[in-house]
């Protein structure tokens, strides 16, 4: 081992002999790996999430019904794996009329008939009569159900299925057999589906107390009504609050403290807007938010806790974000720009309104729908608001009471039963993907933008 | 036409379109504009001190001297666009038309429309060619013809042939000798008395370069012009009158010499100025 | 010919100026509101004959229903859940960050920033989710049922943790970023590797920036609110010094607690009368959350502007 260069060495180079080069350097291969590793962990966690999500959203339940599907089909003379979906409307009316009271079928004739030329349940003088009388029955102008109405009518009332155990996605995948035994021991009578919970029926249903047929409709048309007023509310005075701070402000204590104290604002917790959303928005103003200033007192049963305190208090929460933006894309636009202007004889505004505000907008408009993606995400603040518990009914306007997805997403996931997880996942999905694309119109938008400049 | 209404009931002429014919009120050679002991400061800082200058109507007036002696500091002085740095200060009094621009009763904004500027980079608005010209007229109140206003300040500034064809271009997709022609149509469509220039050619290649110099001799007839030159050949070829500004030992730039361009150059007053010319300092 | 350059009157410009203005104000008086309400509401609660403010600041029990007010608990359980939390995204979070400002290619950075990004992005909720449904269950596999309960504070401050290591990371790195090139070149023309340059030079210069990045991300942990209301524990964990164990009980992370966040989501997620001691005693709980996040950001602001100072 001879090395030329050790070998001339002179006395000076020896001074620092010694293997020392060696070690620093697997040293520093050692770390480095620490390094990748930390970051494989943040990755990890990103992962791990999504699949835990993925995971709950599909799967095995095994679901027990009063009268299994096989038997019906079984009592029209099909093979016992026949679907429902396979029968004709007349066929599902037939196992409706065979299963049900008459009384019940009447019920749901004179809500919407089941043919258009005929009556299955109800004597047709009776309901001429009641249609000729003062109080006419839906089934009057109402054209006649659908096939798949009529389906759902048969399922719901006379198979009745109930849940009676979920698997997760990787389970239902790996633990097949072993599901397939224990079911049979547990629940004898159940049959073992596959099922996905997000769905389309998942998406337009309203909520309900049965996981089973629990949709997020109310709460995904709340979430974009709060979104909306949140947006009407704090767009204008964002921006103009970044347009205050950047093209008119002095350098003076008062606008000073305006900026120290919106970078403060940003990191208030988000909780804490809650609360004073609730002490201003819900208490203080309640006549304006319970919107009983419209119909002159009384009539509305939400009080303040409605679509446009929930509006307000996450854009207050949201404001500082937007000004923040909307400073550093208006900062971004050439001060060139402004002296052309200025030199031409043009007023402040003049200037702002026809160079500034155009070239800063992409940034803005960027920064705003980042803004909302967090509103759309919040949810302690509209706890504390006071976001309803349990509400079926969509939201009219700004003045009803609200739920939003996340809030629902809360609710479900403290909800003991497994089904509950269940539909927190999928309508975690659903979050997600909403998310995702504001996300990504957000980026779209930038590239765009910096790609021009 | 339009004067004589302007005047018979006593108001203020801001009709743009009075000055598409030739001014007469001000003689050419009398004072369009005069300083008297102007100081310019940056927060406690003196840029510029006791300027005394005169700046005569329609001719072009070139300021020199070494780089940071605040000859463009003097330039935006003289409208007010130093108004834009928070710290900047003006103390003397600049006048114009007889007015103190710093008069506390002056409107920054209606002081320049009358005193434009080009500045050292082109920078036109990311517009079309067409709103580039017109917006500034159309700010002002401009009540003419529009495409009329824009034909005739692009070709004023030399520049209607090569973009007749695409008005609807961006500022963006000319040259940038074109785009500072651009710059000087859009400050000549509000139609100002005065055009300061801030070393409009420093960015440019020497055959854009000279396409302005030939444009502001030719700009001369309606507009009384002042330009700040790093290049003395410049200064020497194309102004009337020269003003050469030196740094003081505590960094303030004074004048040391204002004349007729020909004086200044061959017979200078003060050896300072001799010195600087003759390329013995700087 | 006479030119007037007198200032016209241009009443849309003041008028514009003046919505500007108030849009600018408004967050002042954003922050009046806050202190105003939490504070109005908070002195009530003092004044009442139930509850005092040495009682608050002194007593461990929060048991409102036999009128006991001491923030003791809710702060124990806050203080656990944070510790947990940083403990996970400080190492995860710097290292992070060193990793990609010094070590990474631009391709593995344009690839990791993005995922960072996504994992800011998500709701605080689905990370409560993601506590309750696989964190929690995690634990117990690996400590054992019966020592880790359902609902603990681990769980809930891991999971916190994970969600601010992209704050931790995306703050350091634009501190390291801001040591200027010249001083690793110096620590390099030494001939430092880059390890050492990376450690002993650049990480030191940035160390204001990052102590920065931490105390933000210790305010952004204490005021996380639904991880710990979905996974932490649904009551206040009332402790006495002497009866209980000190590492079994009181501050053993696998027990459940509930945080001042946490109880405030509790209370007000329930039928809450305005004038109830209830609804006065969240904002107390409130007005300290406030106090506190606001003095860490605080702080946080002046370490940041201290390097801002070195090295702009």
């Amino acid at each position: 081992m001879s090395d030329p260069v050790e070998a001339r060495g002179s006395g000076a180079t020896d001074l620092f002999a010694g293997d020392t080069s060696t070690r620093r350097r697997r040293r520093g291969v050692i770390v480095k790996f620490g390094l990748l590793t930390a970051l494989m962990v943040a990755v990890a966690a990103l992962v791990t999430l999504i699949i835990t999500i993925l995971n709950s959203s599909f799967g095995l339940v095994a679901v027990e019904s009063s009268r299994p599907p096989s038997e019906l089909v079984a009592g029209l003379g099909y093979p016992p794996d026949t679907d429902l979906e396979d029968l004709t409307k007349q066929e599902l009316v037939l196992l409706l009329g065979r299963e049900i009271s008459t009384n019940l079928g009447r019920r749901f004739e004179r809500e919407q008939r089941f043919f258009d030329d005929r009556l299955v349940f109800e004597d047709p003088n009776v309901l001429n009569d009641l249609c000729m009388s003062g109080e006419t029955p839906a089934a009057c102008w109402l054209p006649a159900r659908s096939r798949d109405d009529v389906q759902a009518l048969v399922v719901e009332r006379v198979v009745e299925p109930t849940i009676v155990g979920t698997w997760s996605f990787l389970q239902s995948t790996f633990n097949r057999g072993e599901i397939r035994a224990q079911t049979a021991v547990d629940h004898p009578e159940a049959e073992l589906v596959f099922r996905s919970w997000l769905s389309w029926d998942f998406v337009t249903s309203p909520q309900s107390p049965v996981p089973d047929t629990a949709g997020i409709r109310t709460a995904l048309l709340g979430s974009l009504w709060v979104v909306l007023i949140t947006l009407v509310f704090s767009f204008p005075i964002g921006v103009g609050a970044a347009i205050y701070l950047e093209e008119y402000a002095r350098e003076n204590r008062l606008n000073s403290i305006i900026q120290t104290n919106i970078n403060n604002l940003a990191g208030v917790p988000s909780i804490i807007y809650g609360m004073l959303g609730l002490a201003i928005f819900v208490r203080t103003m309640e006549v304006f938010t319970s919107g009983s200033f419209l119909s002159g007192g009384g009539g509305t049963t939400a009080n303040g806790r409605t679509i446009v305190s929930a509006g307000l208090t996450l854009g207050l929460l949201i404001l500082p974000l937007i000004i923040i933006n909307a400073q550093e894309a208006i900062r971004a636009v050439p001060g060139s720009l402004r002296q052309a202007g200025m030199a031409l004889g043009s007023t402040k505004w003049q200037t702002v309104r026809a160079h500034v505000l155009p070239n800063a907008l992409p940034g803005i408009l960027t920064g705003t729908i980042l803004a909302v993606a967090r509103a759309l995400g919040e949810t302690a603040p509209l706890v504390v608001v006071g976001a309803s518990t349990f509400i079926t009914i969509d939201p009219e306007g700004p003045f009803s009471k609200f739920t939003v997805l996340p809030i629902q997403i809360y609710q479900w996931t403290s909800r003991p039963q497994d089904e509950f997880r269940n539909i927190a996942a999928a309508a975690i999905l659903v979050l997600l993907v909403l998310l995702l694309t504001l996300n990504t119109a957000a980026v779209l938008l930038r590239n765009r933008y910096s790609r021009r400049a | 036409m339009a004067t004589n209404e302007a005047r018979s009931t006593g108001m203020v002429m801001t009709d743009l379109t009075v000055h598409t014919e030739p001014r007469t009120p001000v003689a050419p050679g009398s004072v369009a504009m005069e300083t008297e002991n102007m100081s310019s400061f940056y927060g406690k800082f003196r840029a510029v001190k006791d300027v005394n200058l005169q700046f005569h109507d329609r001719q072009i007036t070139a300021l020199i001297g070494p780089s940071g002696c605040g000859k463009s500091t003097l330039l935006r002085a003289l409208n007010r666009m130093n108004d834009l740095v928070p710290s900047a200060r003006v103390e003397g009094e600049v006048r114009f038309h007889g007015q103190n621009i710093y008069d506390e009763a002056v409107d920054p904004v209606e002081l320049r429309r009358r005193v434009g500027m080009v500045f050292q980079k082109p920078n036109p608005f990311p517009k079309t060619i067409y709103q580039n010209v017109a917006w500034g007229a159309k700010i002002n109140g401009f009540a003419g013809v529009m495409d009329e206003l824009v034909e005739h300040s692009l070709r004023q500034a030399a520049l209607w042939d090569e973009v007749k064809d695409k008005l609807n271009e961006s500022g963006y997709s000319l040259s940038g000798g074109q785009q500072q022609r651009l710059c000087i149509a859009r400050a000549i469509a509000v139609k100002p008395e005065i055009i300061l220039m801030d070393e409009p050619t420093s960015a440019l290649d020497p055959v854009a370069t000279l396409r302005i110099e030939e444009l502001i001799q030719e700009l001369k007839v309606s507009y009384t012009i002042i330009i700040v030159t790093h290049n003395m050949q410049q200064a020497a070829r194309a102004s009337d009158h020269t003003v050469f500004l030196n740094m003081d030992r505590d960094r303030a730039g004074y004048v040391v010499e204002a004349g007729t361009t020909g004086t200044l150059f061959t017979k200078p007053a003060k050896v300072e100025t001799e010195d600087y010319i003759t390329g013995r300092f700087g | 010919m006479t030119v007037s350059l007198r200032k016209k009157r241009r009443p849309g410009e003041a008028v514009i100026r003046g919505f500007l203005f108030i849009a600018a104000a408004l967050s002042i008086l954003t922050t009046v509101g806050i202190v105003f309400e939490l504070g109005k509401e908070a002195l009530l609660f003092f004044r009442t004959e139930e509850a005092s403010m040495a009682e608050f600041l002194s007593s461990t029990h929060w048991q409102p229903a036999i009128l006991d007010f001491g923030i003791w608990p809710l702060v124990l359980a806050t203080l656990t859940t944070s510790v947990m939390a940083m403990i996970v995204a400080l190492p995860v979070g710097l290292a992070t960050a060193i990793f990609l400002s010094e070590y990474a290619t631009p391709r593995v950075r344009g690839l990791m920033k993005p995922i960072l990004e996504v994992l800011a992005g998500i709701p605080t909720v689905v990370y409560g989710y993601f506590a309750l449904t696989f964190m929690t269950p995690l634990l117990r596999s690996i400590f054992g049922v019966s020592l880790v309960e359902i609902f603990n504070t681990a769980s809930a401050g891991i999971v916190v943790g994970i969600l601010i290591i992209p704050l931790v990371s995306s703050m350091s790195e634009d501190a390291l970023h801001a040591v200027p090139l010249s001083l690793r070149e110096a620590s390099y023309g030494v001939g430092a590797t880059k390890l050492e340059t990376s450690l002993r030079v650049v990480l030191p210069a940035a160390l204001s920036g990052i102590t920065a990045a931490f105390v933000v991300s210790i305010s952004r942990a204490i005021g996380e609110t639904m991880v710990v209301a979905i996974a932490a524990g649904a009551g206040p964990k009332n402790f006495t010094f002497g009866e209980d164990s000190l590492f079994g009980y009181i501050l053993n992370p696998f027990v459940a607690g509930e945080t001042m966040t946490g109880h405030i989501v509790r209370i007000s997620g329930g039928d809450l009368s305005y004038n109830s001691i209830d609804y006065n005693s969240i904002f107390a709980i409130g007005l300290a959350l406030f106090v506190i996040t606001l003095l860490l950001n605080v702080v946080s602001r002046r370490f940041v502007a201290r390097f801002r100072e070195v090295y702009e």
